[in-house]
């Protein structure tokens, strides 16, 4: 086998594909070919490096050098230049946007500083179509460990004592979960993966699918055995093609290996995995739901108890994890829970990742111990607002959770921290809005999605959403009036009462915590007919200044629904009797601001 | 046991009882909508989905719903708290908010699960005003779908697939456009449907309701060129009395053919007849079949009866490998129909085609059994309509009449006669003791030690017995629910382990007493057994209680046909079946 | 294929295949191992740079040194060539002049692994080769 010198590795996950990676590596190995450099340096695909905001990423090893926004032409000067005579390129190296100077190490960079990368270990570091770098990297021992010298109870006990809870959403106690699947006892029993990420920009599983898939291979093999289940399945969406194709490989692999399959290790144990398709609805991430849709059933959930442990797929004892948290199985194992519970904080171990999306400059994935604070990953790790603007708040949590503010920054956050605040952990979607987010705006579109994906079993979900929904667009249009505030927040509170799933439940955050936040935004809708952000369309009015307005007409000319015409005034110095503009049939397109070349047109 | 308080009030309940549950039997009730439960009949649905009957309970984060969530120690309920009761109307003003307001005109208009919560709960006013969900309308011959009146309670939704197997409704689509609806949202007459009703009966609103044929009853009556006579199933009478205030279970038969008279049909008949003319045929049959057994002949065993039209249906959809092994016995309807058309008619002088026959009928699935084009001639069908007993009711009181005032009067001649085994057909097993009453004594030739066969009564979803016919041990099954029907059938597919020689099917909780075309029982499982303990009465009562003692049937085959199965009754009160798989092979 | 057929297996499979993954583990962190840059400019692969650096893996390979190997351009030096920059931890970096293979397995034995000396260090006048 070749030794290599260098390791060129190059983001292959679904956002720097997107942005033709595929074809960076097609150039890497042609351009190596040429110099004859394929037996000294290695080009492997990895997953995400999280850093998405500048992908494509490369990243060359030994030297660590972090390569981000990489365009396929740009392969021959990096092997030219870096590879064969050591120079780095600094155009495509990081800059700072503080000191504007290149870093080249990324962990020297912001991004990367504060993380800890404990689900996202393997990540953009292996080749996730090769269970040999797994292997290499430590991969099965842990499940080795458990199957040679652990009893299922000192797995569960393990776990237990590691603290970590559900990165679902709801933070169940894992350790807890499997012992209560353990306790019943049945002919079969099945683990679960929850792969339906369904929170829109939350892309974490995948993330760990594409990077890292054998991690989780590995995990449900080490819950079954912990639980008594021979049978893993994996319940995906198949919007995730590159995610089911790793994670086939890596199962055919695992397989081959004898990593999966019958007597596993010379243990006894047996354990395999299959896959099951998912059609993207957000309400299929719920647990029983997502029972339903494997089953062939409609996929909405029903009533727990009976809950999967007693009463799961097929009837039978079901345990289901998401990806996340199964990702974190193995490292507490090897590592154990005493190191892992050492992170995070009391209540909340470990990491978690977010997904961090929205009006901020470093767009991407991040892993960070519990109990950082909002700043930190806004302001260090996200290095702060776009264009200089100011912060406004940050939805936590996904369309369920809550809109924080800039007295939340400093609080520590974690699955409870985030509760008492009014929003939730979530799947860790983190979005951060500036001052042109207008926050009634805001509570409309993410009712709008729970609307969408609500699954219409229970009223208070089905017809509560609506109704919310129809509420914030009246505000939002002008229309809305104090007595819908009041209608508004008791419907919140009536369907978080009363809904029967978690998606119903949290549904209202959005609403809520922008009333609680943001109470005076809302008035300003109500009572003074104005948005402050210059969202909503219905209350804004395009103002033609009748003395600079010079009365070149061609606002008119452009405007498509002939709102503006010519008054019987001439402004001093003017030689045209200025336009004006008909407010009741503006339709706000803007075009005529666009043709004025004298800026005699504002929005108020 | 488990000790708790609800309202404050201590109680204790046996464990695995929910709060619901505990409430009721405590005098405490809360209010329902979704939840629907026929008590001993293996039919509940709770879905937990309408969240009207949530409580609060001392510790909880979220209010819980009463019919799913058990009681547990030391817990604390309060069942009307300012936090539930402001829950509670909050969630029937959204119901509300989304269902059509045209209660006046409305199918369910006193009838309405959602008119009563809505009193009960003293909504005067809906706060909230936005979209409604909007469906297209849809209709078979018997079920009529409005699904902008649905409320998502899926009551129908689990009649169809846990109890009848049907797999016909099923929800569909998301979020305010839920709407529970076939397969693909294909026609409810081009699913796996097959009529029985139950839908229907079931629906707290008015959303499914049945399809009305009481205007095409009244043209015909009011067409003097038409001569229009009527005949009436025995689970009418048992139950046609709640419709007029009258307790569960009082036989009206006699004021029924009072008034059926008032309202103006020429001639006042009994399906009761042709039930004892069925069993003739269809007892005949059986022993037929029997008899090739013992002699060692390839013959199809057990034989199931072929009454229930919904029965009949599923089959035909669901088995179509074994269509040879129900009888060929028309159903009472049919053959009621046949003999009216064929050899009334001439009697009473009329052309085919101006007679016409309508039927009342506890069913739904009846009306489209009469559309079975071997039920025709020429086009001219043997039964014209079928309405339903609430359609029966509704048209008595359109008439301005009041059953109550009625005085008893008897069945015309010659198809008026009966038995008490016909009477029994209207419950589940009594098309069983029927034939057993009648083929046993045809079979051994000696009367039977006693006419009650108890083994074949109540409420078993599958009933089980060997009889002992002088020496021959009969094995019988009766199953009510298409449900049981089908693991049955699964058995005889598999070789009938069992041995069973004929079975007995009904598709309805109890037979047709619990038909879809009966007075709504919104659940009270005591008033089918009001009309079953009805039915056995009636019988008890006859004086004639088999079938083949009927003077009017001895006298039809003395007259016109022969013989039972013989070649004239062949034609005409025998039927055939057709496979109608191809309806499922496009939901598989 | 072989099979796994133990957590021992899995373990000689993991040694067997860890030095895949070498060069990836240790760029990771790079301040605790020993970090050798190597000019391998023009002037220095054509005084033999290229070979004295696969000499020098493999030694240090079979001497157990967990080192870094990077090439890096010309470092000004090309009278000396070939030259290497050695950062033990803790410790300043040193540059070497006219390194070839002896040279490369003193450095290695006596520099690295004792600390002494070696002949041909250059006086350096910049921070590191990077900046």
């Amino acid at each position: 086998m070749a030794k290599y010198k260098m390791h060129i590795l190059i983001c292959g996950g679904t956002g720097c594909k997107s942005s033709n990676s595929l074809q960076i590596i097609e150039n890497f190995k042609n351009i190596l070919a040429e110099h004859n450099l394929t037996d000294d340096v290695q080009v492997i695909k990895t997953g995400c490096f999280g850093f998405c905001e500048r992908g494509p990423i490369v990243k060359i090893m030994p030297d660590n050098t972090f390569y981000t926004q990489v365009k396929p032409e740009d392969a021959r000067r990096i092997v030219e230049e870096h590879i064969i005579k050591g120079r780095k390129v600094p155009e495509l190296l990081y800059t700072n946007p503080e000191n504007k100077e290149h870093v080249s190490d990324s962990k020297h960079m912001d991004f990367y500083k504060k993380q800890i990368r404990i689900a996202l270990r393997n990540c953009g570091f292996v080749d996730p179509e090769n269970i040999e770098e797994c292997i290499s990297r430590g991969g099965y021992e842990a499940l080795g460990k458990c199957l040679t010298e652990m009893t299922p109870e000192q797995v569960i006990a393990e776990m237990k004592a590691s603290g970590l809870r559900g990165r679902g959403g709801a933070g169940f106690p894992t350790g807890l979960k499997w012992e209560l699947c353990a306790k019943n006892k049945a002919d079969q029993k099945y683990v679960i993966c929850n792969a339906d990420e369904g929170d829109p920009g939350a892309f974490m599983d995948r993330s760990i699918l594409e990077g890292d898939p054998n991690s989780i291979v590995e995990a449900m093999a080490i819950c079954g055995y912990a639980i008594g289940a021979t049978k893993g399945l994996v319940y995906i969406r198949a919007e995730y093609p590159l995610a089911i194709e790793r994670l086939k490989i890596a199962i055919n692999q695992a397989r081959e290996y004898g990593l999966l399959g019958t007597d596993i290790m010379g243990s006894g144990f047996d354990f395999d995995i299959e896959l099951r398709y998912g059609a993207g609805a957000f309400v299929c991430g719920e647990e029983t739901a997502l029972i339903h849709s494997m089953e062939g059933q409609r996929g909405e959930p029903t009533l727990k108890p009976p809950f999967p442990a007693v009463s799961g797929y097929m009837g039978k004892p079901s345990n289901v994890n998401n990806v996340e948290t199964f990702a974190n199985v193995p490292v507490i194992i090897t590592k154990g829970a005493a190191w892992f519970s050492s992170i995070g904080t009391e209540k909340s171990k470990g990491t978690k990742v977010f997904a961090l999306a929205g009006q901020i400059n470093n767009v991407g994935l991040i892993e960070v111990p519990m109990g950082i604070t909002l700043r930190e990953i806004i302001y260090e790790i996200g290095g702060g607002i776009k264009n200089g603007r100011q912060f406004k708040a940050v939805q936590t949590g996904g369309p369920s959770g809550g809109c924080l503010t800039a007295k939340h920054l400093d609080t520590a956050i974690d699955y409870d921290s985030l509760v008492a605040a009014g929003s939730m952990m979530g799947s860790g979607g983190m979005v951060v809005m500036d001052e042109t987010s207008c926050m009634p705006a805001i509570a409309k579109f993410y009712l709008e999605f729970t609307c969408e994906e609500s699954c219409g079993k229970c009223s208070p979900c089905r017809i509560g959403n609506k109704r919310l929904c129809e509420i914030l667009e009246k505000i939002t249009d002008g229309r809305g009036t104090m007595e819908d505030l009041t209608e508004l927040r008791n419907l919140a509170a009536v369907i978080k009462d009363t809904a029967l799933c978690g998606l119903g439940q949290t549904s209202p955050n959005p609403v809520l915590s922008t009333l609680d936040n943001f109470w005076d935004e809302y008035v300003e809708h109500v009572v003074d007919k104005k948005c402050r952000a210059g969202v909503c369309k219905k209350l804004m009015s395009y103002v033609i200044d009748r003395e600079k307005c010079i009365g070149c007409g061609k606002c008119a000319k452009g405007c498509p629904v002939e709102a503006i015409s010519r008054t019987e005034y001439t402004a001093p110095g003017h030689k045209l009797a200025s336009m004006v503009i008909d407010s009741t049939k503006c339709i706000k397109c803007g075009a005529c601001i666009n043709n004025c070349k004298f800026g005699a047109i504002s929005i108020h | 046991m488990i000790n708790l308080t609800i309202d404050n009030k201590a109680i204790q309940v046996p464990e695995g009882t929910t709060i619901l549950k505990a409430a009721r039997m405590n005098g405490i009730d809360i209010p329902t909508l979704c939840h629907f439960e026929l008590d001993g009949m293996n039919f509940e649905n709770k879905p937990g989905g309408c969240r009207v009957c949530v409580v609060e309970v001392k510790g909880r984060r979220n209010l819980a719903p009463a019919c799913a969530t058990d009681v547990m120690e030391g817990m604390e309920v309060l069942t009307h708290s300012a936090r539930v009761i402001n829950a509670r109307k909050t969630v029937v003003e959204l119901i509300l908010s989304d269902h059509p307001n045209d209660c006046l005109q409305c199918e369910k208009n006193g009838d309405c699960e959602l008119q009563s919560l809505t009193k009960r709960l003293g909504i005067k006013e809906i706060p909230f005003k936005g979209a409604t969900s909007t469906y297209r309308k849809d209709s078979t011959l018997s079920v009529y779908r409005d699904m902008d009146k649905c409320v998502m309670c899926r009551r129908c939704e689990t009649m169809c697939n846990k109890f009848q197997t049907a797999g016909a409704l099923s929800g569909v689509n998301r979020g305010f456009q839920a709407v529970v609806a076939p397969a693909f949202e294909q026609n409810l007459g081009d699913s796996s449907c097959i009529n029985c009703g139950q839908c229907v009966q079931v629906c707290p609103v008015g959303a499914l309701t049945l399809v009305d044929n009481i205007s095409d009853v009244l043209k015909a009556i009011a067409d003097p060129t038409k001569k229009v006579i009527v005949q009436t199933a025995p689970a009418v009478r048992v139950a046609l009395g709640e419709e007029f205030g009258m307790k569960p279970g009082e036989i009206v038969t006699g004021k029924m053919a009072a008034a059926l008279r008032r309202l103006g049909f020429d001639q006042v008949y009994d399906t009761d007849w042709s039930a004892d003319l069925t069993i003739m045929e269809e007892g005949t049959e059986l022993l037929g079949r029997l008899k090739k057994a013992l002699a060692g002949e390839e013959v199809k065993l057990p034989m199931f009866t072929s009454c229930c039209p919904a029965w009949v249906a599923f089959y035909e959809k669901n088995f179509p490998d074994l269509l040879e092994y129900p009888s060929t016995a028309k159903s009472p309807q049919g053959m009621f129909g046949a003999v009216a058309k064929n050899y009334l008619a001439p009697k009473l002088g009329v052309k085919r085609e101006d007679l016409v026959v309508v039927s009342i009928m506890p069913c739904l699935a009846k009306k489209s059994e009469l559309a079975r084009e071997e039920l025709s001639v020429n086009g001219n069908r043997d039964v014209d309509f079928s309405l339903t007993t609430r359609e029966l009711a509704h048209m008595i009181r359109q008439c301005n009449l009041n059953l109550n005032d009625m005085p008893e009067e008897d069945f015309d001649s010659p198809l008026g006669q009966s038995t008490g085994a016909a009477v029994i057909f209207g419950a589940t097993g009594g098309v069983m003791e029927a034939a057993l009453r009648t083929a046993y004594e045809v079979h051994t030739g000696k009367k039977l030690p006693k006419i009650d066969f108890e083994e074949t009564r109540g409420f078993q979803g599958i009933k089980e017995a060997t009889i002992d016919f002088d020496g021959f041990p009969l094995k019988i099954a009766v199953a009510y629910s298409l449900g049981n029907a089908r693991k049955i059938m699964e058995e005889v597919r598999n070789g009938n382990p069992n041995g069973y020689h004929f079975v007995e099917v009904m598709a309805c909780p109890g037979g047709c007493i619990g038909g879809a075309g009966q007075p709504y029982h919104h659940g009270d499982s005591n008033i089918i057994r009001k009309r079953m303990e009805a039915i056995y009465r009636e019988d008890a009562g006859k004086p004639i209680r088999k079938s083949h003692e009927n003077p009017e049937v001895i006298a039809i085959y003395k007259e016109y046909y022969g013989e039972p199965c013989g070649h004239l009754s062949h034609e005409q009160l025998h039927t055939h079946y057709f496979d109608r798989s191809d309806k499922l092979e496009a939901t598989k | 294929m072989t099979k796994v057929k133990s957590l021992a297996d899995l373990k000689a499979m993991r040694e067997k295949l860890q030095s895949n993954l070498d060069i990836r583990e240790k760029a990771e962190n790079p301040e605790s191992l020993v970090q050798i840059k190597i000019a391998m400019a023009t002037c220095g692969i054509a005084a033999g740079a290229k070979k004295v650096m696969e000499h020098m893996m493999t030694k240090a390979d079979e001497l157990g040194i967990a080192a870094v190997f990077t090439q890096t351009g010309c470092m000004g030096y090309c009278h000396a060539e070939p030259t290497l920059e050695v950062r033990v931890p803790g410790k300043d970096p040193i540059v070497f002049g006219h390194v070839d293979n002896n040279r490369a397995d003193e450095i290695l034995t006596k520099y690295v692994q004792n600390g002494e000396l070696v002949e041909g260090i250059i006086p350096v006048n910049y921070e590191t080769i990077d900046k």
